[in-house]
């Protein structure tokens, strides 16, 4: 009883399988044009792929390739799709956008609504019933279009980015009713934030460029990612190269010493990964311990909370505004960033 | 956003102005001329009673024609993927850019005694041309067209993405169709069938070649005034404004209609424009 999906279209380099567990919530990160929402519309029946296969609970969704030319047209599918925006239907009210599912699979107009009305609570909107979508906030109406999702009762609830249009206010709160009726159910949720992934989703994979660069449990990709994508997610520096004695060699020959917990051969592939705040910025060569003082180059500066983001290239250091203004720190200027081998992690990539 | 940057050039308004004046004008040409102590019984003589109610009747059943024809056929080019769409599309219009005379000359060649299909239908014992069957045709076969144009217009910028929603929901492509599709692009839908009837309304180049000017059977309006013409100018000049009414008449109560139902479907959800190409022939005739 499971979720197979795997597929290729060869126009977008796009080529991923997933699977689900019964119960299980999947997110997908990663960059903007990585094939996340491909992924989704492959599921949805929305978009035909080249080639592969996808089944739900041994049910057939598409089957291409040589010699197979099976599809089953989107309504047959029970994939569930709650995109960015809400998408009621304008001209229906709220209570008939929701029981529109139920009706669609041939329930009666009462029962429908009796169903419709039941998810309109389980989102507290029951009293948004009679209105018009055009007469609600972006949160309710994104909240009404969770419960029209799950009243058509899916096999697997897929979501697109379901709180990137909404505001401040109103993300948080959509985010912690999804994280109530997400659990236990089957669904994939594309998403930006990594909040929703930590909140929402038992496992996590990375898509870059149309191909999984990561899968795992959500809190073991942040903890040690080996894509710079999930690096820069979990607010970390990355830095691949080869195990050494002390820690990793980049590509580029800098010396990163630190800790680990795996045993590490030295010669086999490994990542260096620390958090910004952990680097010190200076004008000068450090004193001290000469390891892991880089020569850099500084590229932007950005605010970052309180704090100031100094970045160089793929690596960044976090430091105060007094400090940035008393080094006169400004892009294109050399300096050196230190971090201490304590607060560096090294795993095998 | 009324009192928004508008951006219109001041001279734009002078050459909107003699646009306005050079449609009203004719009209106020027409109302002058009107010998109005004469006008009630010139209206309601027995062939120009029999000429409007021959006119509406037609008119009416054409724009059903048109919506039952037209909207698969706006489905299909506005949705459908298929090679020759663009060349289905221009044969589509062609009636907007013929001479309607010869529109009725093709017809009267398919549907005619002689015609591609007329010999068939004539051994089933169906003779079409001049009946008021003709008439309907005619009329259908140059108000097709606005319907079609309206209506993909107004699909098209509703875009597909409800209707994908409504899908993935578990909604058949029929049930999208009805519950969906139709509902959305309903004001485009209304403004295509009122310009069809206003068009049908005035059909006369065809509807004389193929359908001739019989009186009761196939003479409408617009044949009744062209004839009387001839022997009757106060007559013609009456029937003329009358026409005229009837139409104002038509698109001012069925434009209501669809603006009503746009403004309902205003909001979270993208308004659906009512095609823009419709727009421009309507609202000299609306106000």
């Amino acid at each position: 009883m499971s979720v197979r999906i795997n597929a290729a279209i060869a126009a977008r380099g796009f080529d991923v399988s997933v699977t689900l567990a019964p119960g299980e919530t999947l997110a997908v990160l990663g960059p903007n044009g990585a094939g996340k929402s491909t992924l989704l519309s492959v599921m949805a029946g929305l978009l035909r792929p080249d080639t592969g296969s996808g089944e739900v609970d041994g049910r057939v969704l598409f089957q291409l390739g040589a010699g197979a030319n099976t599809w089953t047209a989107p309504h047959r599918r029970g994939t569930a799709l709650l995109a960015q925006e809400p998408l009621l239907f304008p001209h229906l009210s709220v209570l008939d956008n929701v029981a529109f599912g139920p009706r669609s699979a041939g329930v009666g107009k009462v029962a429908s609504r009796e169903t419709a009305r039941r998810w309109l609570a389980e989102v507290d909107a029951a009293e948004l019933a009679s209105r018009r979508p055009g007469e609600l906030s972006g949160g309710q109406a994104q909240r009404v279009a969770v419960a029209r999702a799950l009243a058509a009762d899916p096999d697997v609830l897929l979501l697109d980015e379901p709180m990137a249009a909404l505001d401040i206010h109103a993300a948080p709160l959509l985010r912690r009713l999804l994280k109530r009726v997400l659990a236990g159910r089957r669904a994939v949720i594309v998403t930006h934030d990594i909040l929703d992934a930590y909140m929402l989703a038992d496992r996590v994979i990375v898509l870059e460029e149309g191909r999984i660069t990561e899968e795992g449990p959500v809190r073991e990709v942040l903890r040690r990612p080996r894509s710079r994508f999930a690096a820069g997610l979990a607010g970390l520096n990355l830095v691949a190269g080869t195990v050494t004695a002390a820690g990793v060699r980049s590509a580029e020959g800098l010396e990163f010493a630190g800790q680990h917990d795996d045993p590490l051969v030295p010669g086999q592939a490994g990542v260096a990964a620390f958090p910004p705040s952990a680097v010190s910025v200076f004008l000068s060569e450090a004193h001290g311990s000469p390891r892991n003082s880089f020569r850099v180059r500084l590229t932007d500066l950005e605010p970052h909370g309180d704090q100031i983001r100094v970045r160089a290239g793929d690596l960044s250091a976090d430091i105060t505004p007094a400090a940035s203004a008393d080094l006169g720190l400004a892009p294109g200027l050399e300096a050196y960033f230190v971090v201490k081998a304590a607060a560096v992690s090294i795993y095998p990539a | 956003m009324r009192h928004g940057y508008q951006g219109i050039p001041r001279w734009i308004y002078v050459l909107a102005a003699a646009g306005a004046v050079f449609v009203l004008l004719p009209l106020a040409a027409v109302v002058a001329k009107v010998n109005w102590p004469q006008f009630l019984p010139l209206v309601t003589s027995e062939s120009s009673l029999t000429a409007l109610g021959l006119s509406l009747r037609t008119a009416a059943a054409s724009t059903a024609l048109c919506i039952v024809l037209g909207v698969p056929l706006a489905l299909v080019l506005a949705r459908g993927q298929f090679r020759g769409q663009r060349l289905l599309r221009s044969f589509v219009l062609l009636p907007l850019v013929l001479p309607p005379v010869v529109g009725g000359i093709a017809l009267l060649y398919t549907f005619g005694r002689q015609g591609l299909l007329g010999r068939s239908l004539e051994l089933a014992g169906i003779q079409i041309a001049f009946s008021t069957t003709a008439v309907v045709l005619a009329q259908t076969f140059v108000a097709l067209p606005f319907l079609v144009v309206s209506l993909e217009g107004a699909l098209r910028s509703a875009g597909s993405r409800y209707e994908a929603v409504a899908a993935t929901l578990g909604a058949r492509p029929t049930t999208v169709l009805r519950r969906v599709t139709l509902p959305l692009v309903l004001p485009g839908l209304a403004s295509g069938a009122v310009l069809s009837f206003a068009r049908s309304l005035g059909e006369f180049g065809a509807t004389l070649t193929f359908a001739g000017s019989l009186q009761g059977v196939t003479r409408t309006l617009p044949l009744e005034i062209y004839l009387q013409r001839e022997t009757d100018a106060d007559a013609a000049v009456a029937l003329s404004l009358l026409l005229v009414a009837v139409a104002v008449a038509v698109v001012g109560l069925s434009y209501r209609g669809p603006g009503a139902a746009a403004a309902r479907g205003s909001g979270a959800a993208p308004r659906t424009p009512r095609a823009g190409s419709a727009e421009p022939a309507l609202e000299p005739v609306a106000r």
